[in-house]
């Protein structure tokens, strides 16, 4: 009697190691697959060619990504403009002076507009922001501009929940410490909170620029199709996500391979954001 | 007296805090034995290796031996979960699952693999009469455990050890949050069932172990400082200290 | 000149008041736009025809399905791999080199955009496993892509029973993994619906994961190895190659409507949850 359930526990805890172990397995598989495809190409061309390269015509043998590094670059700050500045309030709003009913309406608003899938952004978008764009400041309407102010509403959601937790995280003997010398509700805010909440909001800016950065549905939709980079912000551009999905479904050979690479580039620059966002900034905590 | 539990020169230590410095006691069968003595004396330590719920603990050492009925429960060979079915455990706050009381008492017995339900019914039934509950419940056995009282659960929850048919019921401090009346309810059950089991009663409160205690030991940060009759011990103690407790001048 | 700081105060109140509101018009036009434009052309029949001429006319029953068996499949697979990793994570282990190991894991997976899902799901599933575009690639992918949310919300929840209910248990003679089976996870299981709720919702709205490894197929899927589309998928090739206007808000209505009714169901079971436990 005694054997058998002993053994029963041990066996449910050898599965369970094994299922824990597959996040592993499957992050491992990902990894080695992307760069296996996507590798010989850096090898082949030469790294410098493909990310500094300036012409990306892959059936003629040009792999030049760098316009697409940069547009992917610009398109994030352009999101985080828009998106930080509006989440941080957002943030500041719910965890200073929304009352409970309100929370009750917004945080829930919130969450839902996190659910929208991104094609949906991206349709609006083209209905009704590129023509806006285009009446009003010129150019096709398919540009970094229109592609900002939509990636910065999709990143809202990330920023302000982000926000809001280092922000309510802030303890409440620093309100009431600035309150009893005087200061005004605002002064606390500025002058106390948000110091005090710094690096929570930093790293909800860096995952921000992190889901802005890896966006792809809505950007192919918005941002045109130029392969060059974009001198001002009505040009039209082609970011790194873009490109994959723009070409992988009739892509083949070393064309092919070439999208695996704009992965590979792709997913070292989430790497370094994450990283960046929960070492960097972990670090500064435990300060 | 028939010995039941028994400690050989029990030491426990969490880390390098002894907790139990050398206990030797013999707990009879069929009889209350009340231990009592301030926070921290180590009564619910050695409630917690009877049960081997110590287990769960981390960085404990233990010297010594404890046995019931004369064989070691501290053996490599001995099933934990088998011996909590043997030694029963009421705690101090009472815990519901949230479930029916029916449920609540059954949980036991079904883990067994009892799942005939007039042999379940049964057993509940007997369960909650022996821990005087039967009457106020018998009428709502399906409604959540969670809306009685806190003496009616802590009520349940003798009922619930009760259920698997233990040997050894142990008390930590029963009644620590209940009001006189569900505290006498549970002082006249506990009355009642040690014909059919040997009961500890751990309590702060030396006027229940002096009401309702056959015996009553007193520790004292780890030791046992006096082992006797509960007539021998608040009439005529043989440590002062022993006195002193009793007496309230310190607790 | 000194600005009184009371009105200071109000100014930036009002203008915080004012974001946050705005945050929420923005949703409230897209819902409304959305509901508005594609009202008139979903009924009874748009839901349950099948598509003709590329989907300039007829319904878009084929990618309802699509999109249900996918988000059904997923959750089948992930559920059991992310509970069981939770379960492990919580109970089985202490912090430990190993632990710290496995968040790794999880937290990188979470990290990952879809596009590479895609990349993955493609090279892997579609062609390595030779499964070509099928919905089993589509559903083996989004598995692993909602596994780190369901790892997440289970680990949360099942923290949050109380130890007590645990000791109660091993007390009545039960062994651990009765335990968890029978006091722990029952406990947890409105915060474990919650976090399948949330990965449905997000299996219901991906693309760019699903277009590399299920394809776009505008058959029905029946069996595993079909492709098929999903709602998301169709409104997006409607959308792009300008096929029709009605019929994309048509198919975004639908695909809106179940997502939000997904949110409110999750908010549901979370509020019933925190009522039962207080």
């Amino acid at each position: 009697m005694i054997d058998r359930t002993v053994l029963k526990e041990h066996l449910v805890k050898w599965v369970l190691v094994a299922f824990a172990l597959s996040s592993l397995l499957f992050l491992f598989l990902i990894f080695i697959f992307i760069l296996a495809e996507g590798l010989p190409l850096f090898l082949k061309v030469g790294v410098n060619k493909i990310i500094f390269g300036m012409k990306w015509a892959p059936t003629k043998g040009y792999f030049g990504i760098f316009p697409m590094i940069i547009s992917s670059f610009l398109v994030t700050i352009g999101a985080l403009i828009i998106g930080a500045p509006l989440g941080l309030s957002c943030a500041i709003y719910l965890s200073e002076y929304a009352g409970k009913r309100t929370k009750m309406l917004l945080k829930p608003a919130i969450e839902l507009l996190a659910g929208i899938p991104s094609v949906v952004f991206g349709f609006l978008g083209v209905i009704y922001i590129v023509p806006l764009v285009r009446s009003y400041l010129g150019g096709s309407g398919f540009s970094l501009i229109s592609t900002s102010l939509v990636l910065g509403v999709m990143i809202l959601p990330t920023i302000i929940s982000i926000s809001f937790d280092a922000l309510v995280s802030v303890p409440r003997t620093y309100r009431e410490g600035s309150a009893a010398m005087g200061a005004t509700k605002w002064q606390t805010i500025f002058k106390v909170i948000i110091p005090s909440a710094k690096s929570g909001i930093l790293a909800s800016f860096i995952l921000g620029m992190g889901r802005a950065i890896g966006e792809t549905m809505a950007v192919i939709m918005i941002a045109g199709n130029a392969l060059k980079i974009p001198t001002s912000i009505l040009d039209p551009l082609r970011t790194l996500t873009g490109n994959i999905a723009l070409e992988l479904a009739y892509a083949t050979g070393d064309h092919r391979l070439g999208l695996f690479s704009t992965g590979v580039v792709l997913m070292v620059i989430i790497m370094i954001l994450n990283y960046v966002a929960n070492f960097g900034i972990k670090r500064k905590i435990a300060k | 007296m028939d010995t039941k539990i028994a400690t050989d020169r029990l030491r426990l230590s969490f880390g390098k805090t002894e907790v139990l410095k050398s206990i030797t006691i013999k707990v009879h069968r069929n009889t209350i034995t009340g231990f009592m003595g301030p926070s921290g004396s180590g009564k619910s330590t050695l409630i917690s290796v009877i049960n081997r719920m110590i287990d769960f603990e981390n960085n404990v050492r233990i010297e010594g031996d404890a046995t019931i009925d004369g064989t070691s429960i501290l053996d490599g060979s001995i099933n934990p979960i088998e011996l909590r079915r043997r030694v029963g455990t009421v705690f101090a706050v009472p815990i519901p699952l949230p479930r029916s009381i029916f449920e609540n008492i059954a949980y036991g017995p079904r883990l067994k693999g009892t799942s005939d339900r007039t042999t379940l019914h049964h057993l509940v039934e007997d369960s909650l009469k022996k821990a005087f509950l039967w009457d106020e419940v018998k009428d709502r056995l399906g409604t959540s455990a969670l809306k009685l009282s806190g003496g009616q659960q802590q009520r349940l929850c003798l009922a619930r050890t009760l259920a698997l048919k233990p040997e050894i019921i142990l008390l930590d401090e029963p009644c620590s949050g209940l009001d006189p009346i569900s505290t006498a309810k549970i002082e006249d059950a506990l009355s009642e069932l040690k014909s059919e089991y040997t009961i500890i009663l751990v309590s702060n409160n030396t006027k229940q172990i002096a009401r309702i205690s056959d015996f009553s030991a007193f520790f004292y940060l780890g030791e046992l400082i006096e082992y006797d009759t509960t007539e021998k011990v608040f009439t005529a103690p043989a440590e002062t200290k022993t006195e002193d407790y009793i007496q309230g001048k310190f607790g | 000149m000194r600005i009184n700081p009371r009105y200071i105060n109000r100014l930036v109140r009002m203008g915080l008041n004012v974001q946050a509101y705005f945050t929420v018009g923005i949703l409230i036009i897209i819902v409304a736009i959305i509901f508005f434009k594609g009202f008139p052309h979903t009924n009874f029949a748009f839901i349950f025809s099948f598509p003709e001429d590329m989907g300039r006319e007829g319904g878009i029953f084929p990618s309802i399905v699509g999109t249900i068996q996918l988000a059904l499949l997923s959750i089948l697979l992930a559920t059991p791999l992310g509970l069981g990793t939770a379960i492990f994570l919580t109970e089985y282990t202490k912090e430990s080199l190993f632990t710290k190991f496995i968040r790794f894991g999880v937290e990188s997976l979470a990290g990952i955009p879809s596009i590479l899902y895609g990349l993955f799901g493609f090279i892997f599933f579609v062609i390595k496993l030779k499964m070509g575009w099928s919905l089993l690639a589509g559903v083996l992918t989004m598995t692993i892509m909602i596994l780190p949310t369901i790892i997440r919300t289970s680990e949360e929840a099942i923290r949050a029973v109380p130890r007590q209910l645990r000791i109660v248990s091993y007390s009545l003679s039960a062994s651990k993994w009765e335990t968890i089976k029978k006091v722990v996870i029952p406990a947890a299981i409105p915060g474990i619906l919650t976090g399948i709720m949330l990965s449905i919702g997000r299996a219901v709205g991906e693309t760019a994961a699903i277009i590399f490894t299920m394809g776009s197929s505008l058959r029905l899927p029946l069996s595993l190895m079909d492709s098929g589309r999903t709602m998301a998928v169709h409104f997006y090739i409607l959308a792009r190659e300008g096929i029709s206007m009605e019929k994309a808000y048509g198919t975004a209505v639908v695909l809106v409507l179940s997502i939000l009714l997904i949110n409110i169901l999750a908010y549901y079971i979370m509020n019933k949850a925190i009522a039962r436990y207080s």
